[in-house]
């Protein structure tokens, strides 16, 4: 049409050229890849906003605010960070957590989250902007989903070809299992290690394609970025050599995988080493030592080649390698088993086993299994999570084994790997994100594109027999004959709509559960009310705020540690445990006093230095995931170390109960009591008799609670949070 | 030693025979006294009619008043005032305050000095209208409460007026918030009924006679205290004027004592924590937008605003109910219109007309500093405040500023309602600078795309593929 419109303008040549704008726009028009290009790039940048905006649902339904438990941790870090500078943070040893222990922020933490949002401000700050930190803080996580989906794209581009990149970070942009965790204001180390993760593939991936040293040098300093922001590196240390083992084992060695892994191993390895937290462990713990044995077997495999190579004689060589190979082995095998027997290679760590054996977990470590998102992966999740890329992936995968190369063997790896772990976890489905994004994209534009060249061979067809009319029918009509397949056009319309139909499903989705499931702070709690207005209940900021403000400075808060981060960081106290659980016997101490009777849990509180004690309570709300409902939990842990704390005690007949018929312990512990003080006077529903308890829906068993050694300091405006004060001993004399 | 008096006698006969300036007190009396001491809230606020009469030789310009040094610590304003012309047609108008210092007051106590229009001849008399405000002088006792108690206070004063002069007639009324007084002094003649306390009328008093009274009494109106208030007022000239304000709020009552119980609290309001309040009312300015009100730790979801024409109010309530000694930290920031306070003086110069003192209805400020950020480039900062401040000059930086933001920092301590008069702050600015953080994004942009385009352009290969 536009060509046409052209032509009808032609004609009438330069009649006012100063007037007629044509002229000047035919020399604007741009070649087919200018054209491109452009369209290219401005669909990447739409992208990149839009992977911004659509994680901003929190800050416009809330406000901006840091979410959940462990970013409050980040948050508070990272203000001492920027107050008092690096040295300072890197030394900072906190008394403020874990009392009487303290903790030694600098070497238990990856530092990679905080010194990005430093670096950020900083430069902020420098361009005049006057931000909040806790800005930045709020809004890390969608600029950094917004960077990974421009990773995306290169990855794409790199692996199958630009249409798939393109696809790819259209997809990884809105999809659910990412933005779980990168919504404005979870301000947490996956938000970036999920970019360095991508980051770092991409780069290892273009330096095995390439043989440069220079991206193996890239991708060693991508993943110190990933070591020096997440846990999760272990992640690559593992994949990596698994997939250059699998290159050697397909016969697909070259000098290129010799370079990239041998660039990236080692200087990736020396450059975490400077990471505090990860230290000597990429030569010390088992983990990271198939990484070390895979770049041995390299060193063998080029010497090998060298030989064959020099003696140039199979016979000879054959004799050869059978020495050198039986040798090296037993070299290797001696080497971890004398590492392994005197201690000096340490081995898996637990949640690394229960990677591997999803019930390990629940057997021997409870802590571990009392996080609800290290559970194993329901199948609705991954619905909830992928949802057509779930189809899409196995697509995929047969596009990538039909177009084998060193690229796609890489992420069919990545991708089978990460769908086993996220089966395993759930919070895994996040590393599995950017793998079935990729693999998916490749399906889908493969797809796309087979069907558009389809449509569009038959519509040239059309053009021709159209502009050359009866002249050409019979070529025409050839052309036609040339067709495998009667209404192969049709079809392959139908299925492009189908597929545009899906797509428009997907985006739907994904802003739907977005703005659901994955934007509330769990700070804040919203509700419904009878009218249909809608009802904030800004409890627990108001117990921090009430211990900031009200509590002497040097005062010790005792609560579960879910809520220790959060009390340190909003209510500026000291807490005796938090949500870093290193250590397993000081949480079975809180575990065990909250449940035991008073007067027992007044002697753990005393020798503890507890001032008050913080419980959170749903009875009047209707709010579940109080302590009531967590207690089960402390009593595991507790017994755990503890055995005076037995789980039978708080249950009857396997049943946990809070009403009548509850067990005697039960009504009588700590957490009980602190909980339900004073609640058997309250009629919280109509109807219903006093103390009716709204999370578990039934009357309590024990109304009329007196405390000896406590008194009630504060309660919530909606009882969500109740804290106690610990009474000084009583006067002997 | 001796010489020391001598001079120090030759001085003060200098002084005398000078005569007005400084008047010593034989020459004056005071024909009759009335005084209205209001203690309905927890701002004290005494309301003095004197009555003066010139009976020295020479012409009086000056009254002066006493206050014991308690009272002169705490004292927020003191305003006088004199009535002008008959009946309908009365005017009062205002005259200035000073304090003084005169070698033989007793005990330590502050004079000031109330400088007359019109000097009083011999045998004239005339009446002035005092209005004095004072603060932190009610002592909660017991200073310890429990939920279910209420709060008694202490009130300290005389049952005579302190005064340099000799007092021929005196009167006394003390207004309590309820009939519930505890106990108080008496001093015959003293009175009570209902509210009022009356003591008076007392005759022919020496200067400086001073007979202490205590009056215990219930008070439970909020004593809401900002311990500091810092202001912030930014001035944009492109029609915004940007006010920020960081309260450090305390419940300066009787301290909470033992528990807090929530089910007291919300099944029995009416006697349980009756000292304590939930919600201030803050005064702003008509046509304010954009109201904010949050703490460290986020948004503070409580709170109302109702805006009319004439005035707008907030009423915000802390994250908590304030019982006697907790605290609460907050920040209120609204916008406003820049041309209702924004003038232009006849000199050119351009000038900022802005409330000084606290939005919150009946509250003590202890601290207040006022920060007028002027807009990047303005220059001959000036301010006139109708009271002494201290004021000193900053430079703050906001969005894209370069060379920072002058910055009038204007502080004074115990803050009352009665503060709340217009200041002005003038400076010079020509509008050319209004451009100038415009023009700094135009050319960031520009600069962006000439690099983008150079970039496209250019082959930095060493090697031709």
């Amino acid at each position: 049409m536009g060509a046409k419109a052209e032509n009808g303008v032609k004609p009438t040549p330069l009649a006012s050229p100063s007037s007629s704008p044509f002229p000047s726009l035919k020399a604007l028009k741009l070649k087919t890849k200018q054209q491109e290009l452009l369209i290219r790039v401005s669909a990447l940048a739409l992208i990149y906003v839009l992977a911004f905006a659509v994680r901003l649902f929190s800050v416009l339904r809330y406000e901006s605010m840091i979410h959940e438990f462990d970013p409050y941790f980040n948050y508070r870090t990272t203000l001492f960070l920027t107050k008092n500078g690096f040295y300072e943070f890197w030394n900072w040893f906190d008394s403020e957590s874990w009392y009487p222990l303290g903790r030694i922020i600098g070497g238990t933490l990856f530092p990679g989250l905080m010194v990005t949002a430093a670096l950020i401000y900083r430069a902020l700050r420098f361009l005049t902007f006057a931000v909040h930190i806790r800005e930045v803080c709020v809004l890390t996580a969608p600029f950094f989903a917004s960077n990974t989906t421009l990773v995306a794209y290169f990855f794409g581009k790199e692996i199958w070809d630009a249409g798939a990149g393109l696809a790819a970070a259209a997809l990884i942009a809105i999809c659910p299992g990412y933005i779980s965790r990168s919504v404005a204001g979870s301000y947490d180390n996956e938000g970036v290690a999920i970019f360095a993760l991508l980051l770092t593939f991409y780069l290892f991936v273009k330096a095995v394609n390439t043989g440069s040293l220079a991206w193996g040098l890239a991708s060693a300093f991508g993943y110190f970025y990933m070591v020096s922001a997440w846990g999760g590196y272990v992640f690559i240390i593992n994949l990596v050599p698994l997939y250059v083992l699998v290159l050697l084992i397909t016969g697909r060695y070259s000098m290129r995988l010799y370079v990239a892994y041998n660039c990236m191993y080692i200087l990736g390895m020396l450059l975490a080493m400077q990471i505090r937290f990860v230290g000597f462990q990429h030569v010390q713990s088992g983990e990271h030592m198939a990484a070390l044995g895979v770049f041995f077997l390299m060193q063998v495999f080029y010497f090998v080649d060298w030989v064959k190579y020099i003696i140039n004689d199979p016979k000879l060589f054959h004799s050869f390698l059978r020495i050198t190979l039986t040798s090296a082995i037993i070299v290797g095998a001696l080497a971890l088993g004398v590492g392994m027997a005197t201690g000096y290679i340490s081995p898996w760590a637990g949640r690394f086993y229960s990677l591997l054996d999803p019930t390990y977990a629940k057997d021997h470590i409870p802590i571990i299994a009392s996080v609800s998102e290290h559970q194993p992966t329901a199948w609705s999740s991954f619905m909830f999570d992928f949802h057509i890329l779930l189809f899409l992936f196995p697509a995929g995968l047969y596009f990538c084994f039909k177009r084998l190369s060193d690229a796609t063997i890489f992420i069919v790896m990545y991708g089978l790997t990460s769908m086993y772990f996220a089966g395993v976890m759930v919070r895994l489905i996040l590393v599995a994100t950017p793998a079935v994004c990729l693999i998916s994209s490749i399906a889908l534009s493969a797809t796309i594109k087979n069907l558009t060249t389809l449509i569009r061979k038959k519509s040239k067809a059309a053009q021709t027999f159209s502009t050359k009319g009866i002249s050409s029918l019979k070529a025409s009509a050839k052309a036609s004959l040339d067709q495998a397949l009667p209404f192969q056009r049709n079809v392959a319309i139908a299925l492009l709509v189908g597929a545009f139909y899906l797509l428009g499903r997907y985006a739907i989705h994904c802003t739907w559960v977005t703005s659901e499931a994955y934007s509330s702070p769990s700070i804040v709690l919203a509700a419904r009310s009878a009218h249909g207005g809608r009802v904030i209940f800004d409890d627990y900021r108001e117990a921090y705020f009430w211990l900031r403000q009200n509590t002497p400075p040097d005062a010790k808060v005792m609560s579960w540690w879910d809520y220790g981060y959060q009390i340190t960081a909003m209510g500026n106290r000291t807490v005796i445990v938090d949500n870093n659980t290193w250590n397993n016997t000081h949480i079975a101490t809180v575990g065990r006093a909250m449940s035991s009777y008073e007067d027992e849990a007044y002697e753990i509180m005393q020798s503890l230095d507890v001032d008050y004690v913080l419980v959170v309570f749903g009875g009047v709300t209707g709010y579940s995931s109080d302590d009531i409902n967590k207690f089960l939990w402390m009593v595991r842990i507790g017994g755990g170390v503890f055995p005076v704390i037995k789980e039978p005690d708080y249950l009857v007949n396997g049943e946990y109960r809070v009403d009548k018929g509850a067990a005697p312990k039960m009504l009588n512990c700590l957490m009980y009591k602190l909980s339900y003080y004073r609640f058997g006077e309250l009629t919280t529903e109509y109807g219903k008799p006093t103390g009716y308890d709204r999370a578990r829906g039934v009357e309590i068993g024990n109304k009329d609670i007196k405390l000896e050694y406590l008194e009630e300091a504060f309660t919530t405006s909606n009882w969500i949070v109740r804290i106690y004060k610990v009474k000084p001993p009583k006067n002997r004399w | 030693m001796d010489r020391r008096t001598l001079v120090l006698l030759f001085l003060l006969l200098v002084s005398s025979s000078l005569g007005s300036s400084s008047s010593s007190s034989p020459d004056i009396r005071v024909l009759s006294a009335e005084r209205r001491i209001d203690l309905t809230s927890s701002i004290v606020r005494v309301f003095l009619t004197l009555k003066v009469e010139n009976v020295g030789a020479s012409q009086a310009s000056d009254v002066l008043l006493a206050f014991p040094p308690t009272d002169a610590e705490h004292l927020a304003i003191l305003k006088a005032s004199t009535a002008e012309g008959k009946r309908k047609k009365k005017i009062y108008v205002p005259l200035s305050v000073n304090p003084t210092e005169l070698p033989d007051t007793p005990n330590g106590a502050h004079l000031f000095s109330i400088s007359l229009r019109n000097p009083l001849k011999t045998g004239e008399a005339a009446v002035l209208e005092v209005l004095y405000i004072i603060t932190h002088c009610l002592e909660p006792f017991p200073a310890e409460i429990s939920q279910s108690e209420t709060q008694f206070v202490y009130y300290h004063d005389s049952a005579m007026l302190l005064s340099p002069y000799h007092v021929m007639e005196q009167i006394t009324y003390i207004k309590t918030p309820s009939n519930k007084v505890e106990s108080y002094t008496r001093v015959d003649p003293t009175n009570r009924a209902g509210t009022e306390l009356r003591y008076g009328l007392y005759h022919d008093l020496p200067p400086f006679s001073y007979s202490p009274i205590i009056v215990h009494f219930e008070n439970n109106n909020p004593f809401a205290v900002v311990e500091e208030l810092v202001r912030e007022v930014e001035i944009s000239h492109w029609g915004n004027l940007q006010v920020r304000e960081y309260y450090k709020l305390k419940h300066a009552g009787a301290r909470h004592k033992g528990v807090f119980s929530r089910v007291e609290y919300q099944s029995r309001p009416s006697i349980s924590g009756v000292s304590s309040f939930k919600h201030l009312l803050a005064r702003l300015p008509p046509r304010v937008h954009s109201v904010y009100y949050r703490d460290e730790i986020g948004n503070i979801s409580s709170s109302h605003l109702r805006i009319g024409s004439q005035k707008s109010e907030l009423e915000i309530e802390p994250r908590y109910p304030l019982f006697g000694g907790w605290k609460a930290t907050f920040v209120i920031g609204y916008g406003l219109p820049l041309q209702d306070f924004l003038f232009k003086s006849p000199d050119g110069k351009h000038y900022l007309n802005f409330s000084f003192g606290c939005p919150l209805l009946e509250t003590v400020v202890d601290e207040l500093t006022i920060k007028v950020v002027l807009p990047e480039g303005s220059k001959n900062p000036s301010s006139a405040v109708p009271f002494p401040v201290n004021q000193q000059l900053e430079t703050t930086y906001a969005y894209l500023d370069v060379v920072g933001r002058t910055t009038m920092v204007l502080k004074k301590r115990n803050i009352v309602p009665e503060h709340n008069i217009p200041f002005q702050v003038y400076y010079d600015f020509n509008p050319i600078f209004m451009l100038a953080e415009p023009l700094m994004l135009v050319s960031a942009v520009f600069l962006f795309f000439v690099a983008c385009i150079a970039y496209l352009h250019i082959d930095l290969s060493i090697r031709k593929s």
